[in-house]
């Protein structure tokens, strides 16, 4: 579908940006492009649209030469995410959305058709959102618009440069699982740069890892991730908990919590309390009130005791909670603690006695694995004796 | 003037006698002002433009654009009454002269200060250089092309008062034949409706940049307005 052959890029300056890139880009897969910043990520990305131009080499979309097509046409039939504010902010959300249909222009009851569809398409009501702005939607929904533009026009290749990385995590994941559905749903040929390694593994059917310039290893993540090709890739692959070198010193509780610890108000009833720790997956719940603050934990075996009681509430069966650490705790400190009380889970608790988050053996464990691959065995090993 | 005592009743009485000729006055001025302004905006935001396409050529065109407001307006009319001659010509010359500056400048700052990253969506996504300044580029830098248009229309309602004196009409010969003749009421005659003029020429600008910056950032009460039905959903 796309394809990259010998394509370097040298800079005026004589840097290098990218020496020698040979690619392939599948029809209907999602790749992803990624790297440290500076390894020629966006560069090689920005070449298929010619917003850059190789110092030599060729790229070829479906067999024919991008050099040889009309810059303007050719940008007009691949669709183009960009970073974080891509959207005009001049025009509504619906001349944003149909900016592409109207430069190939389409007769305006078309436009406005697909507008519509193109809004419903990434959960957007149209009446509602069409003739808003974009400084009037949150930043992940004007990322959602940035998407459907790209969409508009039908385009067959569609280029995402770092499209979610501005974005809080909530948004993050909810936009990387509407595009997994678009995908599944579209089968377009996507090119999506990132420095975030977990939104490739979530995403990617082919990863491209890049590093000053060279294309260092490529394979479906699964691949990656079992088959580093050397110390580099399997460095960039547990670099997530690695960013900052302190942190792998001294990590602290709050670097080791778990996702959404499931949480109940004291008012509930037991069945209540059943059904959430079978929807969750759990068997206790933490307490907590309406402002926050920890009140105590409720196990399932708690509530069974008293079931019959109707008229019981979860506050009535909760246990006080007997151990707890603060916020900023460094991690020993809190696993020496469940070493040696037999904790499966750890609540921490601020200073006003807000909950703020959960350890749990198994996140620590999993926090371990990611920082220290090497270690991990003999310290599960402690744990399990404990358990 | 000295002993004469008039009040505003004199000055009213003597202005709704002459309307006739004041308000000729006043036209043929606001005319001036609009060919001067007009010709100078036609050629200031293309060499705008140029100048935020071009940073050498920039530092030349603001250089001597800043160089010709320098001048003095007197001495500036009276140099191209050399080359124009007495007349209307002279003046409107004069006014795009002058009015060049602050609609140059604005221009080329406003597209200066836009985001380099919807200028990158625009080519992203196909727009050719005519569309990306029309659509993306002009747009968001209106507030400040406005604002340039508002400082020269202000400036050249002033110096416009002048243009009598290299035979220019407007309301500058009312104010002229008042200090010949030594009559504050034919001063003030033309003096008073020049100032209006420019009061109320900049406050109608002001305005209109105001609405126009609403629409480009904030506009929920554009978009409310617009659409009534779309508020009370969220």
């Amino acid at each position: 579908m796309i394809e990259f052959q010998h394509v370097k890029k040298v800079y005026d300056d004589g840097f290098q940006a990218l020496k020698e890139i040979n690619l392939e880009f599948k029809k209907g897969e999602l790749t992803v492009l990624i790297g440290p910043s500076g390894c020629g990520k966006s560069t090689t990305m920005k070449m298929i649209n010619r917003l850059m131009t190789p110092s030599s080499g060729k790229i070829l979309i479906n067999g024919k030469n991008v050099s040889e097509q009309n810059p303007v046409e050719l940008r007009r039939n691949i669709g183009y995410v960009i970073q974080n504010i891509g959207l005009f902010p001049h025009m509504t959300i619906g001349k944003n959305v149909a900016v592409v249909p109207h430069l190939k222009k389409w007769d305006k009851a078309a436009i406005d058709k697909r507008v519509d569809e193109l809004l419903r398409l990434v959960n957007l009501d149209p009446e509602v959102y069409r003739d808003r702005y974009p400084s009037e939607l949150s930043g992940g929904q004007q990322q959602r618009i940035g998407v459907a533009r790209a969409f508009a026009a039908d385009p067959d290749v569609i280029l995402m440069d770092e499209p979610f990385s501005a974005l809080d995590p909530i948004s993050r994941e909810q936009l990387q699982d509407e595009l997994i559905r678009l995908q599944e749903e579209l089968n377009k040929t996507i090119v999506f740069v990132t420095h975030d390694m977990d939104e490739a593994i979530k995403i990617a059917d082919t990863i491209v890892l890049m590093k000053d310039g060279e294309v260092i290893q490529t394979g479906s993540p699964e691949r990656i991730l079992r088959h580093p090709a050397n110390d580099f890739v399997r460095t960039f692959i547990g670099q997530k908990r690695m960013d900052s070198e302190t942190s792998i010193d001294i990590p602290i509780v709050d670097e080791v919590t778990v996702p959404n610890p499931v949480t109940i108000f004291p008012s509930r009833g037991l069945a209540e309390a059943i059904k959430m720790m079978e929807r969750r997956k759990v068997d206790s719940l933490f307490i907590v009130d309406r402002q926050h603050k920890l009140q105590g934990i409720v196990s399932i075996y708690n509530v069974l005791d008293q079931y019959g009681e109707e008229n019981k509430t979860v506050k009535d069966v909760m246990k006080p909670i007997g151990y707890l650490v603060r916020p900023g705790t460094p991690l020993p400190d809190a696993v020496k603690m469940m070493s040696e009380h037999r904790l499966t889970n750890l609540a921490i608790v601020d200073d006003t006695g807000k909950f703020v988050g959960l350890i749990t053996r198994g996140s620590v464990v999993k926090h371990l694995s990611e920082v220290y691959p090497s270690i991990v065995d003999s310290l599960a090993n402690t744990f399990g004796e404990e358990a | 003037m000295g002993n004469y005592q008039w009040t505003i009743a004199d000055l009213l009485s003597y202005m709704g006698r002459n309307s006739d000729l004041l308000w000729e006055y006043f036209v043929t001025h606001v005319i001036m002002v609009l060919a001067g302004v007009g010709l100078a905006f036609v050629i200031g935001v293309p060499l705008g433009v140029l100048c935020s396409r071009n940073e050498k050529l920039a530092r030349s065109i603001l250089a001597v654009t800043s160089t010709l407001q320098v001048i003095p307006s007197l001495a500036l009319l009276v140099l191209l009454m050399l080359a124009f001659g007495l007349g209307t010509t002279t003046v409107v010359v004069g006014l795009l002269l002058y009015s060049l500056n602050p609609i140059v400048r604005n221009t080329y700052v406003g597209l200066k200060q836009v985001n380099p990253s919807y200028v990158e969506a625009g080519r992203g996504v196909g727009m050719s250089p005519m569309q990306l300044l029309f659509k993306v580029r002009f747009p968001l830098a209106l507030t400040y092309m406005l604002t340039g248009l508002r400082i020269a229309a202000v400036i050249a309602i002033g110096v416009a008062t002048i243009a009598p004196l290299v035979g220019g009409d407007g309301l500058g010969r009312e104010i002229y034949s008042g200090l010949n003749g030594q009559n504050p009421l034919r001063i003030y005659a033309g003096a008073i409706p020049a100032a209006l003029l420019a009061i109320v020429a900049d406050l109608v600008l002001g305005a209109l940049q105001r609405r126009l910056n609403l629409s480009e950032r904030k506009s929920s009460r554009n978009g409310s307005k617009k659409e009534p039905s779309a508020s009370p959903t969220v």
